[in-house]
């Protein structure tokens, strides 16, 4: 803890040893958090850093004087831009609140009322405490709105909240919070829940308003790259405690607490595929697939295109990743592949022979080989079925053996510790839920291991030691996986061969080395440029170098390239038809109407 | 000892509605075996007679115990309510789970027809049903059962359909497991909680609409009886304050408003 | 597509699925009440009827002639208002149905009047309130309302209020109303009962509904923002409760067709209910089939209004 020297003014906030307890129904109290103390400066902007359940947001929003339904503020002195905190009454809070403290909520779609048109929420605080008349308010906001960079600033708070994006409703919520002037604001993990392009807009515009507007702020994230390019000093919890608090830099460069260096370790892009198998025959080779819902159109069509076109090669014994963002068509190929969404159009052969679209059809070698581990492994476990009784009704069901040796072997496969056995899937954390997901597909000894977003819902940590794992059975086994993530550096890491995905196609397909090869797409280099880098001050000099990104409204040419609304380079070609796709020198496969030398 | 052990890990505030659910079961089983006269019998020369020693609950209308009645009326609304949930809930049970695996067309007629069903309040359909069929005991089951049945049949669809969307039930399914096993093994265990408390809540129902039809003199006949009937018989009591009016009437409120307050609780504590 | 022509489409299409179930509830009255087993005209006549007297009451109630024929007559006589002759007064059906509908209509209409605004306040008060005595003492009534019988809670009313503080009398007789107080003695004792029953069920929605909505993320939001509780719940919790609100009420007034059964019943009340509870007591089909499409009807009407002013609430937020 860091005291201030009698010179220096008194920090705007200070917490000291503050305690959060909550309760679940009619449940013991518990420790939420425990003896957290930590001051910030006037015009700082402290990061709270941590995984999910370390209590980050309790402290947000007790730095309001608010716990939600069924916590409390137990003890601790809570001091804010010169309020105790702890001791004013319900009228002093409402005045305190939105006025001196604003919040900006994680996720923007659900932290606005849907019945009501966005300017009256945005100007809302400014009404509520009598800071602006009306007219004056608006036209505020809307200023606002400019310098975040919305688009069409005028309407933009005309529109209901369904009528505009995440990335877009997280900007106006910042305006929102921003139109009282207030003098701290709080960041609740504000881009948690976007797509990769869309975050580095947001933090842009957070990080413009940080420095017109000149507000002390608290950030909440796990995310080490954000703390590096919003905050000037950060706190690391863990269940609760404080771990270890300094400047960023010190605490990116030279972290003292264990905890913290794993996190910084797991944090940073490291590549752990060093070894790419020789190029052998494709183990499923996808050729031409076009997937979609609703029913055929007159050209043979599904209604709605989710996957178009899309041809890709398996080889055994690698690893293929898939990237995009929400809503690009990967989830859908992948259930394709594992017989789930039936396709409109192309094929796909798996060692060989043709693989059925349907799950029914194909036959039970084809079923045993091909097995799919999905995001989610609350709801890929059964919570009435112990870890052994799931592991050993797979074994069964494929006429392996299935003793308790058997099942001991498939829980070292994944590391876990045979004690773990009899336990219910509540009863194990999300690294161990992921493992267990891993062990019932290993049961089955798959050649080929279909991953939908494995490490999404997993903290920092355990989704690097789960991409470890995933490598050690790579070389262990012989395994083909497939990996489909959001995430550019985990893409990086585990694969040998990467494919882009946009809009349902496959804009660039290449090996894993390539990628650090020019020329790309347009799209992967946004990609590529939208991933923070851990290096404090990278996103100013982006800014600095391109000037604040606006994503207008989009809407993809009937013909043409799908990226081309969204595309810095297009060119009038774009327009006409769909691009080809050309090989690059690095060996990548680039569909894009533009040439190498116009993309490098 | 067996009994007691489970009991004293529930909050006290569960305990006693638990209590009086066991207690209500256990009445309705051994009512007819402990009760101290027959339930025809005129015991007594007085009528609406008080509480004595030697009647407990006083006398009826017409000078029968009433301890007694009330002994053989909480038996058969009890077995005859229960006997029409155990069916309604297996019927509707199977069917909506049917529904949520097969999906389309099974689903989407089962569906329209149940929300049919649904759309005549219970009362009127109970009315219906003894206009046409008449008040006999397998009528009274059978009409309670068909009933109930949809509402049954939607909660558990519902619960069925949220469990089959869940990717464990598509891992299963991806295996090439059979519907029997999917069923019992992977989409029973993971809804017997709700599907309890709805079994509770329809029971509570039926208790309602027989003891309302009873009540209106279409249920039960004599010389069967229920505890509707027994309060029907008995109203002039009321003016005396008689128990063989208060007794039935509070054995009612008692068994549902029980059985209520454990399903409520057990829904808080989830 | 305009919003008020998807509003009208989304409203006819509620419209015509109203329709379907009417016609369901027609269809399924006509044939469970045709499904008598035995014969009609014997049970009617009684063991000493001649085979004469039986076959030409057959003969009258058409029972000679196939089901489908029997239901086509019947439905066709539903559209021109003809709902049949009952068997046992030999007056035409919409004569007796006529005068007892208006006072059940009364009877219904009075209670709503009352019992929406208590149910509505109970349920809010409790909702905002949550987890206090008062919630705690609210619900506990409330269960116990739902959980008895109706009757029971008609019993009890008329045990306190005109056996014990004889305040009221025991039966409504809405013919000698001549005064305000004659008029406040017949009705309150069914009025309180049956409200006691419509509140008991609607405040408990009433609140679930309004839990749903004060735990959401805006609500948060807006306290976070400073804005006042009055304003949250005017600006941030009604908007999005109007439609929930209206679907809770058609399913409480719908307990209100169940409820008013037992209360005519009870106090004697000359309404639509007692009449079919009459009519089932002797096994006067025509008027049986009659009153129940009455209430069938009458629910359905309410689920509708309900659904289609959920419509008109939520249209704002659809339009895209």
């Amino acid at each position: 803890m860091t005291r201030q020297n009698p010179t220096s003014p008194p920090p705007l906030i200070s917490v000291q040893n503050l305690c959060l307890t909550g309760r679940r129904g009619t449940g013991p109290e518990t420790p939420i958090v425990s003896n957290v103390s930590f001051d910030v400066a006037e015009g700082e902007m402290l990061a709270l850093i941590g995984e999910s359940g370390s209590g980050k947001t309790s402290i947000a929003l007790a730095l309001t004087g608010y716990a939600r339904a069924g916590c409390r503020i137990a003890q601790g002195e809570l001091r804010v831009a010169g309020h105790d905190v702890r001791t004013m009454n319900a009228s002093e809070l409402r005045s305190f609140r939105g006025k001196t403290i604003a919040y900006i909520a994680q996720n923007a779609g659900a932290a606005f009322n849907p019945a009501l048109p966005l300017m009256e929420q945005v100007i809302e605080p400014a009404l509520a405490h009598h800071i602006l008349p009306r007219k004056e308010a608006v036209e505020h906001a809307i200023a606002l709105f400019e310098m975040m960079a919305l688009p069409t600033p005028h309407t933009i708070g005309a529109r209901y909240p369904h009528e505009c994006s995440g990335g877009q409703l997280q900007r106006i919520m910042a305006a929102m919070a921003l139109i009282t002037e207030p003098e701290v604001v709080i960041f609740d993990e504000p881009t948690t829940a976007l797509d990769v392009t869309t975050q580095i807009e947001v933090l842009e515009a957070f990080r413009v308003a940080m420095r017109q507007c000149g507000f002390t702020g608290v950030y909440v994230t796990h995310d080490l790259a954000i703390v590096a390019q919003m905050a000037d000093r950060a706190v690391v919890l863990k269940n609760g405690n404080v771990q270890e608090e300094g400047t960023t830099r010190q605490i990116l460069s030279k972290p003292a607490q264990p905890y913290t260096q794993q996190l910084v370790a797991a944090s940073q892009p490291h590549l752990r595929n060093h070894d790419s198998p020789p190029l052998s025959a494709p183990l499923l080779d996808i050729k031409n697939l076009v997937v979609g819902y609703g029913p055929p159109m007159a050209n043979g069509r599904p209604t709605h295109t989710i996957v178009d076109n899309v041809s890709l090669p398996v080889c055994a014994g690698e690893t293929l990743g898939i990237i995009g963002e929400s809503g690009c068509g990967k989830s859908t190929l992948i259930r394709a592949m594992a017989g789930i969404q039936p396709w409109a159009d192309g094929s796909m052969m798996f060692d060989g022979q043709p693989l059925p679209a349907r799950i029914e059809e194909r036959t039970p070698q084809q079923r045993q080989h091909m097995q799919l581990v999905a995001q989610n492994a609350d709801l890929v476990l059964n919570p009435a079925m112990t870890v052994e009784a799931t592991l050993r009704r797979v074994l069964t069901f494929y006429n392996e053996d299935a003793s308790d040796a058997a099942i001991k072997r498939v829980l070292d496969m994944v590391r876990l510790p045979q004690a773990l056995a009899g336990r219910y899937p509540p009863q194990l954390s999300g690294g161990q839920k992921q493992r267990v997901n891993l062990a019932r597909a290993l049961a089955a000894r798959p050649r080929l291991v279909l991953c939908d977003e494995i490490t999404a819902a997993l903290d920092t940590v355990v989704a690097a030691a789960i991409l470890d794992l995933m490598m050690e059975l790579k070389r262990e086994l012989g395994l083909s996986w497939l990996f489909v993530t959001h995430d550019l550096h985990a893409l990086r890491s585990v694969c040998d061969h990467v494919a882009v995905l946009y809009a349902g196609h496959c804009v660039e397909f290449s090996t894993a080395a390539a990628l650090n090869v020019p020329p790309h797409h347009p799209y992967t280099r946004k990609l590529e440029n939208s991933v923070p880098e851990m290096q404090p001050g990278w996103l100013d000099g982006v800014i600095q170098h391109n000037g604040l990104r606006q994503s207008g409204a989009e809407r993809a040419p009937a013909t043409g390239c799908s990226y081309m609304p969204r595309c810095p380079v297009a060119v009038a070609e774009c327009a006409q038809a769909p691009p080809h796709t050309w090989q690059a020198p690095s060996g990548a496969h680039i569909a894009c109407h533009l040439h190498a030398q116009d993309l490098s | 000892m067996t009994l007691t052990l489970p009991l004293r890990r529930l909050s006290p505030l569960l305990q006693v509605p638990v209590v009086i659910t066991l207690f209500w079961l256990a009445v309705a089983f051994a009512g007819p075996f402990i009760a101290p006269c027959l339930p025809g019998e005129v015991v007594s020369s007085t009528v609406f007679a008080p509480i004595s020693a030697q009647h407990l609950l006083g006398t009826d209308y017409l000078g029968r115990d009433v301890l007694t009645r009330l002994l053989y009326g909480t038996s058969s609304t009890v077995l005859l309510c229960a006997a029409a949930t155990v069916l309604a809930c297996t019927a509707g049970a199977f069917l909506g789970m049917m529904a949520a695996l097969q999906q389309g067309m099974t689903d989407t007629l089962l569906s329209r027809f149940m929300d049919g069903v649904i759309s005549i309040p219970s009362l009127l359909s109970g009315l219906v049903a003894v206009a046409t069929f008449g008040s006999s005991v397998p009528v009274l089951v059978l009409a309670m059962a068909c009933i109930y049945m949809p509402g049954s049949y939607r909660t558990c669809r519902m619960l069925a359909l949220s469990i089959v969307q869940k990717d464990f039930i598509l891992a299963a399914r991806m295996r090439g497991e059979k519907t029997g096993y999917l069923v019992v093994r992977e989409i029973l265990p993971n809804m017997t909680g709700p599907v309890l408390t709805d079994v509770g809540l329809r029971f509570i129902y039926a208790v309602r609409l027989l003891s309302n039809l009873s009540f209106l003199g279409v249920g039960l006949q004599p010389p069967q009886t229920d505890l509707g009937s027994l309060t029907r018989e008995n109203l002039l009591g009321l003016v005396y304050g008689a128990p063989a009016v208060i007794a039935p009437a509070l054995a009612i409120a008692c068994l549902t408003v029980g059985l209520n307050l454990a399903l409520d609780g057990k829904g808080r504590r989830q | 597509m305009t919003m008020t022509a998807k509003l009208g489409m989304a409203i006819a299409r509620r419209l015509g699925a109203s329709c379907v179930s009417l016609i369901f509830v027609v269809v399924a009255v006509f044939f469970i009440t045709s499904a008598l087993p035995g014969d009609v005209a014997q049970s009617l006549l009684g063991q000493a009827a001649t085979s004469d007297s039986v076959a030409a009451l057959r003969h009258s109630l058409r029972l000679d002639q196939p089901v489908i024929l029997r239901f086509a007559s019947w439905a066709g006589g539903l559209l021109r208002g003809d709902f049949g002759v009952s068997l046992v007064s030999h007056q035409s059906v919409m004569s007796m149905v006529h005068e007892r509908l208006i006072h059940s209509l009364l009877l219904a209409g009075i209670t709503t009047l009352f019992a929406v605004p208590m149910a509505l306040a109970l349920g809010t008060l409790s909702a905002i309130f949550r987890n206090t005595i008062f919630d705690r003492a609210v619900s506990l009534l409330t269960l116990c309302v739902v959980s008895v019988p109706e009757f029971l809670v008609a019993t009890l009313a008329v045990l306190v209020f005109a056996v014990q503080l004889h305040l009221l009398p025991a039966l409504a007789s809405i013919s000698d109303i001549h005064s305000i107080g004659s008029f406040l003695a017949a009705f309150s004792m069914p009025v309180a009962t049956l409200g006691c029953v419509i509140v008991g069920q609607m405040a408990r929605m009433t609140r679930a509904v309004m839990v749903n909505v004060l735990s959401s993320s805006w609500v948060e939001m807006a306290v976070l923002k400073g804005v006042s509780p009055t304003a949250i719940i005017l600006r941030h919790v009604l908007p999005n409760v109007i439609a929930p609100l209206f679907n809770v009420m058609a399913l409480s007034l719908s307990y209100l067709l169940g409820g008013v059964v037992i209360v005519e019943s009870v106090f004697h009340y000359p309404g639509i209910a007692s009449l079919m509870v009459d009519s089932v007591a002797s096994r006067d089909i025509p008027l049986v089939q009659t009153c129940a499409l009455i209430f069938c009807a009458a629910y359905l009407l309410l689920t509708t209004l309900a659904d289609i002013v959920a419509l008109f609430s939520t249209q704002e937020r659809t339009r895209a």
